[in-house]
């Protein structure tokens, strides 16, 4: 049976072309130099100062949480090996290596705090010049149609509800709410004393009859009864509250997830909202996104089986209901940090647990938000964070000591094998070469992928690593040797010592590869950056061996040098050790030893 | 150079063997004071943790901006250092030391008492020449959480257990796994051990070089364990014991291990020599200490711990022993009547009374569970493989090399 021929000469140009099309990408992107890290480079340091809702200072516990989740956010890929730390108690720094876009101050100190909430009633957040406030409800206000609620943004059960800010009539409270409820048994001097904003020139709605209007109003802690029914209480307070303009400062809202809330959306309009119903600690998944057919980035959040229930239970309920306060379609809220960011109308029932908040959107401010919600809620408030430029840590000169280090050992390593092996320690030479460019590139197109920054550390570990490939090529030539000690001549040898060669070099490097997926997948910070780089290390090894050592022997073997055995070649009989003649030779007679 | 090539083919062939598997106690009791050592050194002197894992103090000095160099960086923290060695103070005797901004440089030691704090500003003082009121000090906090580590620990217990059942997978031995874990966590504890006896600094740098001693340590684990599974794969027919067959594979591959250590240490032995020697810390120094010791401890334990540990699981098997027993006993009988394997040929013989061509009744071993003829070593080299019945006659042939079928002639056909 015929045997396949080595092809050496294809899977050298394959390999040829994956390295010149590495190199090529890493031209176009322009970057010759890696990112190197805080020790070698420097970087930028945030200061942020920590407080507790109220303004308290922090417990010690929840500055390590805050810290934890902010050492998350900024070390998402694990890659990009940042330092975060805590300061006196009060702070927390933040060191990340080279130069960094805006956003990243952002989502190192964005709260992130997601609720989900109930709209009970919506209404301009500025007091409006036309008319005036009439608090007595006698048959002043317009019982004109319902609101546009063609306006507003609906719901489809299948696809998420998404919400666009613009559009939706805002609600009036207040004169034809108490007509209504006159006839009614509540005490009317408390209905007519109901707060009211002041009809806005655009159609408003009526609030359809309540009749069990009960100015205590419903329970806090059903928020679907509650959304019908808020009592006077809260009226009251949400008739007072007036949304900031852009010139003020916000005030910090505090943000209750057990008590209802008043609150401001992007447009300037204030909503009453009831209780919590879902949580971001609910969440599952947050992914910046394009939904299809759409240009917007959007942010996908997927919950948690329990939110994924009670959000398809109040789904159910409101889809297509109205609000028998306000009139409106009944909708829901997404509060983010204490701010509305959308507050969509249901269509039908989403059971699968799946939202999307839309809006004006970058990919790099969904990204943040993405980022900001997957790891968490901070449980603290942060200040204007102090940014500042730093210096390296280490001297200058350990980087250097450690290049040539490197180069020292390689050289050796050098050395040892072309005395060793002769002729084949020149393979070793290319190899090694090979494997050195094939990092370099590697670890550029990282840098520019996904952040990964090199460490002094780093930078030892991948020279190791190098040299690590060095034996797989050993055990290659042992194994042809060991071929050709039994008897094989050198061609053979090399195609018969590589079947045995790959499959150990296979399974070592498949339990390397195994530690790198694992740790990767399981750990966070520097850990997680050493993961990643164990497991580039490993492939090129793989890589470089089929693809560089293997062809580049065989092709070395058809060359007579080698094939003869001569004394410079590596696998001369007496190098090999069989100082006897080749096996081939023949038996005297024709008929074998018969 | 060829000297040891010569050396290898001899241990290839088994003329030169090194009896590794045999002296195994005495392996096991070096392996053991060493441990000791290094237990002892963890237990007793403890590990010199560093600034990311206690946190520590840190330093703000002000200065005008046209001061704010990397000369003065260098300045401070030669100072810094200095004191330290001095005055005894462990904690700052590596310092960080950075610019921080364009008027601040930051000095960042391990935790320090209030005397030791006040040595080290007058320290940073007398350096650039500021006064007191231009140094401030905070106490930092650590940025390796225990979080990190416990999120480290709990993939390294994953990555354990999926190493166990991958080498029980591929080399279908489970003691090969026990083997395999037994000399991981033999290197480990000597390699925190050595840390904890020099006092060099743990950082997360030495944790990852710790990372990759694992990495190593089963790597080289893995090609020893692949030669000894090939060499045990056929004991009956070289009619060899369980442990011949291993010591016989580490003695083939004990070339292949020396240059792979050789090969590996190079590099970490440069990376170490000019971290402890030229720049006296930092880094490098931690990292090639852990890559060094942990390899050398790697290779070692993979040929004297891993396999004699492995031989002597499978001993206790008794499929093994009697396995064994046999091999022993049909040397012994080979060494009495060294000729009694020769066949002995006589012309016209039938096939089926050729000696070699049926098994050698072993009268001794009742049950035979290896299956394979006694004789098949000895058979000619005139018959390929196959000790299949011909289906056909055959008759011997005495010009081709294999017995060919015969046919009968065309009338003859059909009748018996």
């Amino acid at each position: 049976m015929a045997s396949k021929k080595a092809r050496p000469g294809r899977r050298l140009i394959i390999f040829g072309l994956i390295v010149a099309a590495l190199y090529g990408g890493v031209a176009l992107s322009g970057e010759w130099k890696p990112k190197l890290g805080l020790d070698l480079q420097g970087g930028q340091r945030i200061t942020l100062e920590a407080a507790t809702q109220s303004g308290q200072k922090p417990s010690p516990a929840s500055l390590e949480e805050a810290r934890g989740i902010i050492d998350q956010r900024v070390n998402g890929t694990g890659v990009t090996e940042a330092e975060v730390s805590t300061q006196g108690g009060r702070n927390i720094v933040v060191e990340v290596p080279g130069k960094n876009p805006k956003n990243l101050v952002d989502t190192v100190k964005q709260t992130a705090q997601l609720r989900f909430r109930l709209v009970a009633a919506m209404a301009p957040g500025q007091p409006q010049p036309s008319g005036s406030a009439s608090p007595s409800a006698s048959g002043s206000a317009s019982p004109s149609g319902s609101a546009t609620p063609s306006k507003a943004p609906t719901a489809g059960p299948k696809s998420s509800p998404s919400a666009s800010p613009k559009g939706r009539a805002p609600v009036v409270l207040g004169g034809a709410h108490a007509d209504k409820a006159k006839p009614s048994k509540s005490p009317s001097a408390k209905a007519s004393a109901k707060p009211s904003t002041n009809p806005p020139a655009s159609p408003t709605a009526v609030p359809s009859a309540t009749p069990q209007a009960n100015p205590a109003g419903a329970p806090v802690d059903q928020p679907l009864k509650w959304m019908d029914n808020p009592g006077t209480k809260w009226l009251k307070k949400f008739a007072a509250f007036t949304c900031p303009t852009g010139k003020q400062a916000a005030a910090p809202v505090v943000d209750n997830k057990n008590e209802p809330l008043v609150t401001c959306d992007g447009d300037g309009n204030k909503l009453l909202l009831s209780s919590a119903l879902i949580e971001g600690t609910q969440l599952k998944k947050a992914e910046a996104g394009i939904p299809q057919n759409q240009v917007q980035w959007v942010v996908n959040l997927t919950f948690d089986s329990t939110a994924r229930r009670t959000f398809a239970d109040v789904t159910r309920q409101i889809a297509n209901q109205t609000s028998p306060l306000t009139g409106q379609q009944k909708q829901f809220a997404i509060v983010l940090d204490g701010k509305v960011i959308s507050a969509p109308t249901v269509n039908g029932v989403i059971p699968n647990g799946q939202a999307e908040i839309s809006g004006n959107f970058s990919q790099k401010s969904a990204q943040t938000l993405a980022n900001s919600l997957k790891y968490g809620a901070l449980p603290l408030r942060f200040t204007v964070p102090v940014v500042t430029d730093e210096g390296p840590t280490l001297a200058a000169d350990q980087l250097s000591a450690g290049l040539i280090a490197g180069a020292i050992g390689l050289g050796l390593v050098l050395i040892y094998c072309l005395l060793y092996y002769r002729g084949l320690g020149l393979v070793v030479m290319a190899s090694l070469f090979i494997a050195g460019l094939v990092t370099y590139a590697v670890v550029l197109a990282m840098s520019q992928a996904v952040g990964f920054t090199l460490t002094l550390p780093g930078i030892a570990g991948l020279i190791v690593a190098v040299g690590i490939t060095a034996d797989s090529f050993i055990v290659y030539f042992e194994r042809i040797r060991d071929e050709m000690r039994s008897g094989k001549s050198m061609r053979v040898a090399v195609e018969a010592g590589w079947v045995r060669a790959r499959a150990t070099c296979l399974a070592a490097d498949a339990v390397s590869l195994l530690a790198a997926v694992v740790l990767y997948i399981f750990s966070i910070g520097v850990v997680k950056g050493f993961a990643f780089a164990l497991g580039i290390s490993t492939v090129i090894d793989l890589v470089v061996f089929f693809l560089f050592t293997k062809p580049m022997v065989s092709w070395l073997a058809t060359f007579r040098f080698f094939s003869s055995g001569h004394k410079l070649s590596g696998l001369s009989p007496d190098h090999v050790g069989t100082n006897r003649p080749t096996p081939t030779s023949r038996p005297a007679s024709a008929g074998g030893n018969a | 150079m060829s000297k040891l090539s010569n050396i290898g083919h001899a241990l290839y062939e088994g003329k030169i063997s090194i009896d590794f598997v045999g002296r195994k106690w005495l392996w096991y009791s070096i392996s053991g004071v060493i441990v000791l050592l290094a237990v002892y050194g963890l237990v007793g002197k403890g590990l010199n943790l560093g600034i990311e894992f206690k946190g520590g103090v840190e330093y703000q000095v002000s200065m005008p901006a046209n001061q704010t160099t990397q000369a003065n960086v260098t300045k401070i923290r030669d100072a810094v250092a200095r004191t330290a060695l001095d005055n005894k103070i462990t904690a700052a005797e590596a310092p960080i030391v950075n610019t921080s901004g364009p008027k601040n440089i930051r000095i960042q030691t391990e935790p320090l008492t209030n005397d030791q704090a006040t040595l080290v500003s007058t320290a940073v003082q007398k350096a650039v020449g500021v006064d007191s009121s231009a140094v401030s000090r905070d106490a930092i906090g650590a940025t390796w959480g225990a979080q990190v580590a416990n999120r480290a620990l709990l993939g390294l217990g994953v990555f354990l257990v999926l190493v166990v059942l991958f080498i029980w997978a591929y080399f279908r031995e489970w003691k090969m796994s026990v083997g395999a874990i037994v000399a991981l966590a033999h290197d480990l504890v000597i390699t925190v051990g050595v840390y904890a006896l020099s006092g060099f600094e743990v950082t997360p740098a030495t944790v990852t070089g710790i990372l990759t001693i694992l990495g190593f340590s089963l790597y080289d684990t893995v090609v020893v364990f692949d030669k000894v599974r090939e060499n045990t794969k056929n004991l009956a027919r070289t009619r060899q014991t369980y442990a011949e067959a291993a010591n016989l594979a580490i003695n083939q591959t004990l070339v292949r291990s020396i240059n792979t250590s050789i090969v590996a240490l190079l590099p970490v032995g440069a990376l170490l020599y000019v971290g402890v020697v030229s720049l006296g810390s930092g880094a490098l120094k931690d990292l090639a200490l852990a890559l060094f010791v942990g390899m050398a401890a790697g290779a070692y334990s993979s040929i004297f711990i891993a396999t004699p540990l492995v031989v002597q699981l499978k001993e206790l098997e008794p499929g093994i022993r009697a396995g064994d027993a046999r091999a022993i006993r049909h040397r012994n009988r080979r060494q009495v009547d060294p000729y009694a394997s020769v066949p002995v040929f006589s012309e016209d013989m039938p096939i089926s009374e050729e000696p070699g061509a049926e098994p050698e009744p072993d009268r001794v071993d009742a049950e035979d569970e290896r299956g394979v003829p006694a004789g098949s070593t000895s058979r000619p080299a005139r018959y390929t493989a196959g000790e299949r019945p011909a289906s056909r006659p055959v008759s011997p042939s005495a010009s081709a090399k294999r017995a060919q079928p015969s046919r009968k002639p065309r009338s003859q056909r059909g009748k018996s």
